[in-house]
């Protein structure tokens, strides 16, 4: 399942929902991802995510199920808030589930990194000195680019 | 052909979309920005430093000398930077 939608959302909520009735799973890893206060050396109060609506959903469902085939995974949840959130609120939940728990851990983080770089969300932030687009970081990229040689 | 614009692109040429008619020739997506230029100073600013600029063509990213083909839509955008830190 997939979603991006403005609202906050409750990782139990989502975990419980995930596993809900199956007994083919023996491990579940779940990320949350939060916004910073505190951004290449300023304070950030907010952050207003821009998205492309059509091509984000699309986007999400193929690194989903890149995931789920890859490591074999029983099930996989992709939750990207959009719109203007502020520092300490939820943003972004990723959750594998397997049968085995190298194969969630690993589905995890992929899930994380790929949506970093391959969905087509774009941060502002808004500082003490103004707001401003967030640049894309070399290290992303990077940790994205570990996963296409295996 | 449907043009969409996002994030700071959206911003540098104030305009969320047009529709536009491209000549023969202008068959990817970075010859199609290098012909957007020409239609305000705000688009040769947004479209100065193509290596900045990345594309989608029908909600799929596409490398800026990949063929158009039919394509109906295309978008241009900064690096994507979703996700968590």
């Amino acid at each position: 399942m997939i979603r991006v939608q403005r609202e906050d959302f409750d990782p139990g909520a989502e975990i419980a929902r995930l596993t809900a009735g199956r007994r083919d799973i023996g491990a579940l890893v779940a990320f949350t991802g939060l916004v910073r206060d505190m951004s290449e050396g300023a304070g950030v109060r907010a952050m207003t995510l821009e998205h492309y609506p059509g091509m984000t959903e699309a986007a999400l469902r193929g690194i989903r199920e890149e995931a789920i085939a890859r490591f074999a995974l029983s099930e996989a949840v992709i939750v990207h808030r959009v719109g203007r959130l502020v520092a300490g609120e939820r943003i972004v939940f990723a959750a594998a589930a397997a049968p085995h728990r190298a194969d969630a851990f690993a589905a995890c983080a992929f899930l994380v990194d790929y949506l970093k770089t391959r969905a087509p969300f774009w941060k502002k932030e808004e500082t003490g000195a103004g707001a401003r687009w967030v640049a894309a970081r070399a290290a992303d990229e990077a940790a994205t680019a570990r996963w296409e040689d295996k | 052909m449907k043009i969409l614009y996002f994030a700071s692109v959206r911003e540098a040429i104030g305009l969320e979309g047009e529709t536009v008619e491209p000549p023969e020739g202008v068959d990817t997506p970075r010859k199609l920005a290098e012909w957007l230029r020409s239609r305000s100073e705000a688009h040769g600013r947004a479209f100065e430093d193509l290596s900045a600029v990345r594309a989608a063509v029908d909600m799929k990213v596409r490398f800026l000398d990949e063929p158009l083909g039919e394509a109906e839509s295309v978008a241009f955008f900064p690096p994507m930077t979703g996700g968590a830190r």
